[in-house]
């Protein structure tokens, strides 16, 4: 809501300047978004008459003119202005006006001397473009400061109002609520004074009267639609944001924005016979103000004359019935729709209108009438025309109930003292009904406010206009009680830390994602759709994190980044029934050198045992298991799931050659992404006794075919259980020279260990032997 | 005697300038090896009387000890000297740079939520966390925000069916917390207070310079029996300061509206010459309490939404939103 401060303080005039009314404005829930005033500073410019004109005998195209500007003599000005006339009123800045851009010095144009200049809007800053001087009404007192003449000190307040202000949404409503906070008086309206002249009148029937609950109309008859809008309010409705049309709609909207209730005018010649009320019929259709035809629905109410909808009630009136420059009589609608039959309307349309903006929120209904009247009033003023009676259809009004408040619950919720009079004074001054009892109150409120309806309702307003930077505030008190800690589980910025330790960059994408990625990276066909994406690359949920990691990696690879290292935690999404599981994850991603270029380490780049190691890193000391399948994003030679006791919680590998090239990557990319509640899921350590006899190590070197898993030896070599076994690994991996084509030599470090004796040979090659048939059992020849 | 001096000072002459280990080693050999030229004395010995030996012996031995001395002591600075000249050798240019990994960093998002964790943590505010995909009830009906409400406008929502949405604040949390904390203590006399902070992704169909569709809020929520505005002004108050570390901070509280709490407030912080939105509070409405069976004329209390990028905006001087959802590690890395 924008409106102009000077139009506030003809209604109510608080001793505030304008930034301490914004000020109150703001902290009584009114945010006043910006104020501005309407004209920059500049001063002795003055409203001027042109007396004579002649033609500069050395310029064509400039007049030499005698200008009264309400001193003794009139001041001879050269002027370039080609609207210029004699008798015309202009602004005309004095010798020693500071325009903005120019300063205004007595000078020669063109060999003749000018002692001022007459001005344009543009020249006083008051529209980016004009053509000419701003011609100023007949008339303007000359000699007047134009600043006072055109108001150029009033400021323009814009509010960003909260959807249940909607008595603020007039400048009759922010007014009523600034004499409530200042105690200031609020001015009446000036009376309707016109006489009911005219014996036409309109039939009106409301079928759906709860949507309905007030309507009044009346026709006049005879206006002069081409009448000219006066400046004043022509002036009042710009500088509130509304551009002047034609004096009957003019009239409408001024009385929306002084009062807030929406009107409309109907060309009386254009309706058929009585108005109905009522909701639309199936295939009824209407083409409305903004020249869209609307299909209507049931739940739309609409205006109709005996024949068809003239208007979409409380949003728009119909293109058909609209007034014109012919329209002579008019129909003029005040009613009062209920909120809840405009509601949702502007979404379902596609467009709203101030109008609805208003209903849907709520229209004071006390003021159907009076706004009518204002309307007539101005029209009759304006536009001339005789006023016929007033039709009014009343039905259930909104119930305003009394709602109980009690000034201990006020205290005890606000935590501040306030007496019940204070209490009673602050409601009293709002519009509020009170019944008091003690010091509990029965609070009635008015008919323009539509946020009234339980007792906390009501606290509000007495913290509001109390003023909530007159609560202090109150440290936290609280019983003490230690906050739970499970230890068997890993913090979540721990495990994010240790990422960090090794060299990794968190990131944080978007969890919508381009439908390609998911059916690319994830062989999601189907991914979870929004039906409003902001973008075609934002518009379906992640099931994998890989694709926003692989997009930040594309950015930084266009950005020159030589090795980047990326991981996300967060939430990936898949449909289950009718409804959505949420998994959290973490993934990562390496590329370019194992190690950031450096003198002391060979380069090379990053592979799948490094990532690998990683991962193992992030989950010690739990063991996990790496089997080779097949992924959507990755080389499929190259692709792990990852087990933890047997479940799969993630994945690894490097990604596909194909999405390589397509995504534009010159080098490999090794991915991982692991399921956060797995890797969180940690374990409280429980000790074992620690062996005081020294450990034996033993190596087992095997051949096997390259088809041969590690982990496949590994997991017979621990399922075997030999004695004494206290560790195995491998240690090394040998191909070449001595090693048949095809097969890969394996080394294994066995190390064995009791708890009660120094190991015997015998004991230990007991277990060495055992551990060796499985390795035979698995292929494997033992390497010479 | 002369003779021995002689060969005292003849070993004395010749181990000083003698440089090497070996050479030392002949040398000691020329005075105590068996042709040695001491050892010809001792041997020598048994010539003497036996009233002449024990003295003629006594002085050998001295000299002996006098050469085996200074022999030590040449070995001892050759050593020395070896092994400086060792050390010397293997100087390292400390300045080179060490090698291996380098060390990554959190997200500036992260970093910051780790922080208003920790210091809500301190008053014991546990961290409750729900889904993205909420559906209508939560993120909506149970807030008081009933379909068509124009208070639905404020959030321009992301949808994903008609009954499910992506969350557009954190509150859905709020109501997910408040009715398995009222469930676990429905057939208590009494339910022991809820104090919770809910950080998380939301998201708007908005996006500018200084609007992003997805950005992270935190919730708060403290229920009790006598949890009033003032002490809502006391913890928010509290907060910043210590999340700014400075108690020179002005916090502003200003009437506003949100369905889901009354008396609402928004939340400013005074920052260069004006003031900066950093979010919304009040006090839960009834309403809300009602939806998760929790008795509101007994239990009150406050919510706040606090927007993170902004604290992490006037935190670390970050001038532009979108900063944080590229992921250039030029920005990124500044937080490490």
């Amino acid at each position: 809501m924008k409106f102009s401060e000077s139009w506030l303080r003809t209604l109510v005039n608080p001793s505030l300047s304008s930034e301490a009314l914004a000020h109150l404005l703001t902290m009584a829930g009114l945010e006043v978004e910006e104020r501005a005033g309407v004209a920059a500073a500049f001063d002795k410019v003055v409203v001027a008459q042109v007396l004579s004109k002649e033609k500069h005998p050395d310029a064509d195209r400039l007049n030499l003119l005698s200008v009264d500007v309400g001193l003794a003599e009139p001041l001879a000005i050269v002027c370039g202005a080609q609207n210029v006339s004699v008798g015309m009123k202009a602004p005309c800045a004095l010798v020693g006006a500071k325009l903005p851009g120019i300063e205004i010095k007595q000078a020669k144009v063109r060999g003749i001397a000018s002692f001022g200049m007459m001005c344009s809007s543009k020249e006083l800053g008051l529209a980016e473009e004009s053509s000419g001087l701003l011609e100023l009404a007949v008339d303007a007192v000359v000699g007047q400061s134009i600043r006072e003449h055109l108001d150029l000190d009033d400021h323009l307040l814009t509010l960003k109002l909260t959807p249940n202000r909607c008595d603020c949404l007039s400048v009759y409503g922010i007014a009523r609520e600034v004499a409530a906070l200042t105690g200031v008086e609020l001015k009446a309206l000036s009376p309707a004074s016109f006489k009911q002249s005219s014996a036409h009148s309109r039939k009106v029937k409301v079928t759906a009267s709860s949507a309905c609950p007030r309507y009044t109309g009346r026709v006049i008859a005879g206006v002069n639609a081409k009448a000219t809008t006066p400046a004043w309010m022509v002036q009042r409705l710009e500088r509130c944001g509304l551009r002047s049309i034609s004096a009957l709609v003019d009239v409408t909207n001024y009385v929306l924005l002084e009062l807030g209730q929406p009107l409309h005018a109907f060309d009386l010649s254009k309706l058929n016979g009585d108005i109905e009320v009522r909701f639309a019929r199936a295939g009824e259709s209407l083409k409305v103000l903004n020249e869209q035809t609307v299909e209507l629905k049931a739940d739309m109410l609409v205006i109709a004359d005996s024949k068809n909808p003239v208007a979409l009630a409380g949003v728009m009136g119909g293109a058909d019935s609209a007034v014109d420059d012919a329209t002579t009589d008019i129909f003029l609608e005040s009613a009062f729709f209920a909120p809840g039959v405009i509601v949702g309307k502007s979404r379902q349309l596609g467009f709203g209108s101030d109008s609805s903006y208003r209903f849907e929120r709520g229209v004071d209904f006390a003021s159907t009438q009076i706004a009518l009247d204002r309307a007539t009033q101005l029209i009759l003023d304006i536009c001339g025309g005789e006023a016929g009676a007033v039709t009014e259809v009343k039905n259930d009004l909104p119930a305003r109930q009394p709602v109980k408040l009690r000034t201990a619950r006020v205290q005890r919720v606000l935590g501040v003292v306030l007496a019940a009079d204070e209490i009673a004074q602050i409601l009293s001054r709002l519009g509020m009904v009170l019944q008091r009892q003690s010091d509990e109150f029965l609070v009635t409120p008015p008919s323009y406010r539509f946020d009234i309806a339980i007792e906390e309702d009501l606290i509000e307003e007495v913290a509001r206009v109390h003023g909530y930077e007159n609560i202090q505030p109150v440290p936290p008190q609280a019983s003490m009680s230690i906050l739970p800690q499970v230890e068997a589980l890993l913090p979540l910025a721990k495990v994010r830390q240790a990422l960090v330790q090794r060299d990794y960059q968190e990131t944080i994408n978007y969890a919508f994602v381009e439908a390609g990625w998911e059916s690319d990276l994830c062989g999601n066909a189907t991914p979870i759709a929004l039906k409003n994406p902001i973008a075609s690359q934002m518009s379906v949920m992640r099931s994998s994190l890989l694709g926003g990691l692989l997009a930040a990696l594309r950015t930084n690879l266009a950005r020159k980044q030589p090795r980047v290292r990326l991981f996300e935690v967060g939430g990936c999404f898949a449909a289950q029934g009718d409804s959505y599981v949420q998994h959290e994850r973490l993934a990562g991603l390496a590329y370019g050198g194992a190690l950031s270029e450096q003198w002391g380490a060979p380069a090379r780049n990053v592979d799948f045992y490094d990532v690998k190691g990683d991962i193992e890193a992030l989950f010690a000391s739990r063991i996990l298991k790496f089997q080779a399948e097949a992924h959507p994003a990755s080389h499929p030679g190259r692709s792990a799931k990852i087990l933890l006791d047997e479940h799969v919680i993630g994945w690894i590998g490097e990604i596909h050659p194909q999405w390589q090239q397509q995504y534009d990557l010159p080098q490999a990319v090794v991915w991982f992404e692991v399921d956060l509640a797995a890797l969180l899921a940690a374990s409280v350590p429980v000790a074992s006794e620690v062996s005081k006899f020294p450990p034996v190590r033993r190596d087992l070197a095997v051949v096997v075919d390259e088809s041969v898993s590690v982990q496949s030896l590994l997991t017979a070599l621990h399922d075997d259980k030999a004695p004494f076994v206290v560790e195995m690994g491998l240690f090394d991996v040998y191909r070449g020279k001595g090693v048949e084509e095809g097969k890969k030599s394996l080394a294994f470090r066995v190390l064995l260990q009791d708890t009660r004796k120094t190991l015997t040979d015998i004991d230990i090659d007991q277990s060495i032997a055992r551990l060796t048939e499985v390795l035979q059992r698995q292929g494997a020849q033992l390497r010479a | 005697m002369q003779e021995l001096q002689i060969i005292l000072d003849d070993a004395l002459k010749s181990f000083a300038v003698i440089a090497d280990a070996a050479e030392l080693e002949n040398a000691k050999a020329r005075y105590l090896g068996k042709e040695g030229s001491l050892t010809g004395l001792l041997k020598g010995l048994g010539k003497l009387t036996a009233e002449e030996r024990p003295a003629a012996g006594a002085r050998i031995n001295q000299v002996k000890q006098q050469i085996e001395a200074a022999l030590q002591a040449r070995r001892d600075v050759l050593q020395n000297q070896a092994l400086q000249q060792k050390l010397a050798a293997e100087a390292l240019d400390v300045t080179l740079p060490g090698r291996g990994l380098g060390v990554g960093g959190l997200h500036p998002v992260t970093r910051t939520l780790e922080r208003i964790e920790t210091l809500f943590h301190s008053v014991g505010f546990e961290v409750a966390t729900g889904p993205e995909i909420e559906n209508d009830f939560y993120n909506f009906t149970a807030l008081n925000i009933p379909a068509d409400h124009p208070a639905r406008a404020m959030h321009d929502t992301f949808y994903i069916d008609d009954q499910h949405v992506l969350r557009t604040h954190t509150s859905p949390i709020q109501i997910r917390y408040m009715e398995a904390h009222f469930a676990q203590f429905a057939q208590q006399e009494s339910m022991p207070d809820i104090r919770i902070i809910a950080p998380g992704r939301v998201y708007r169909v908005d996006s500018d310079a200084t609007h992003s569709p997805m950005f992270h809020q935190v919730e708060g929520l403290w229920i009790g029996e006598k949890v009033s505005f003032a002490d809502l002004k006391g913890v928010v108050a509290d907060f910043l300061k210590r999340f700014f570390e400075t108690d020179d901070l002005q916090v502003r509280f200003r009437p506003s509206f949100f369905p889901f709490t009354e008396p609402s407030a928004e939340m400013d912080l005074s920052w260069g010459d004006g003031w900066l939105e950093i979010g919304g509070c009040g006090m839960v409405h009834p309403n809300v309490l009602k939806h998760v069976n929790i008795d509101s004329e007994k239990y009150q209390g406050f919510a706040f939404g606090l927007g993170v990028e902004r604290l992490a905006m006037l935190r670390y001087g970050v001038n532009d939103l979108r900063l944080f959802f590229e992921n250039d590690l030029q920005f990124l890395k500044q937080f490490s």
